[in-house]
């Protein structure tokens, strides 16, 4: 047993486990915490698997970003979370159901298959997988890499649209009536007689 | 294949079977609660990803890697957006129960 060998089955557990409380654990918070403990680990995974970037990007992204987003917005919210769990016990039987029946098929296809024992590793890619990547996502996927840009604009966009909501008590300028206005809205020229003394 | 031997692409694949089927699972024990759901998709595009990277690595083509970096972005936008929606949600409904998502039926 390689100390490769190890590490995967270490990592494997763990993830596993992680994965089966986030859908299991009866706080949100904790399950957001669990999510990140199973980030790490499958970043942990794909650094076996040479894929250092990636795995960066994951704990980057995923932990650094998207976590921290799921917290604010479970904390942010005031759920009583106890009721969204009163038929829990009631979904068990068919999510287990459903869960077996998914492993059941891809163990089916994969064990069926000759991708099981038979696939040799290649050789450990030589040279940075940054640049390597980097090399393809610039040459190759260029036009892929910028509609992956204008999906990520439009979310900003999207997310900024439906959160966002005008205050009643803040004082704001709206340049556009300041230019559209007036001489005769501001101006008010008043002709009385002068007083005779 | 002994259990034992050097990981081989059968074990990545069926670890990232586990976790799509146990994320699966997920889906249906919290489907009242629209977080856990979103959480559960997130696993999901994980296990996913490991697959992507498995076949990379075994097949030594780069162009999996490329894909996983794909599919992290719009992941990321769709958790962005789902979370936005759901404050959105919760700002109107005053829950986050799927039961009380009822407007639209008839």
């Amino acid at each position: 047993m390689t100390f490769q060998t190890f590490t995967f089955y270490v990592f494997a557990a763990i993830l596993v486990f992680a994965a089966l409380r986030v859908v299991t654990t009866r706080n949100p918070v904790q399950a957001a915490l669990w999510l990140v403990l199973s980030f790490f680990t499958a970043a942990g995974v794909w650094l076996l698997l040479q894929a250092e970037f990636l795995a960066i990007a994951l704990v980057l992204v995923y932990v650094g970003a998207v976590m921290v987003l799921f917290l604010f917005v479970v904390m942010m919210l005031d759920v009583n979370f106890d009721n969204l769990r009163q038929h829990f016990r009631s979904y068990v039987p068919i999510g287990a159901l459903v869960g077996a029946l998914v492993l059941l098929e891809m163990a089916l296809v994969i064990v069926g298959s000759a991708i099981g024992p038979g696939t040799e590793l290649p050789p450990a890619p030589v040279g940075s997988n940054t640049r390597a990547l980097g090399r393809l996502l610039y040459v190759d996927y260029v036009y892929p890499f910028e509609i992956a840009a204008v999906v990520l604009l439009v979310a900003i966009v999207a997310a900024i649209a439906l959160t966002h909501r005008q205050r009643r008590e803040s004082k704001y300028q709206s340049p556009g009536a300041q230019v559209k206005v007036r001489r005769a809205d501001r101006v008010r020229l008043v002709k009385m007689p002068t007083e005779k003394r | 294949m002994s259990l034992l031997a050097a990981p081989t692409l059968a074990h990545y694949l069926v670890l990232g079977a586990i976790l799509f089927a146990i994320s699966m699972a997920g889906i249906f024990l919290n489907r009242r609660n629209v977080i856990i759901v979103l959480m559960a998709i997130e696993l999901m595009l994980l296990a996913v990803n490991l697959n992507f990277i498995a076949f990379s690595r075994y097949l030594g083509d780069m162009g999996g890697q490329v894909f996983v970096f794909f599919i992290l972005t719009v992941a990321a936008a769709e958790s962005a957006i789902g979370l936005a929606i759901l404050v959105l949600l919760f700002r109107n409904v005053g829950s986050i129960d799927v039961e009380d998502l009822g407007t639209l039926k008839g």
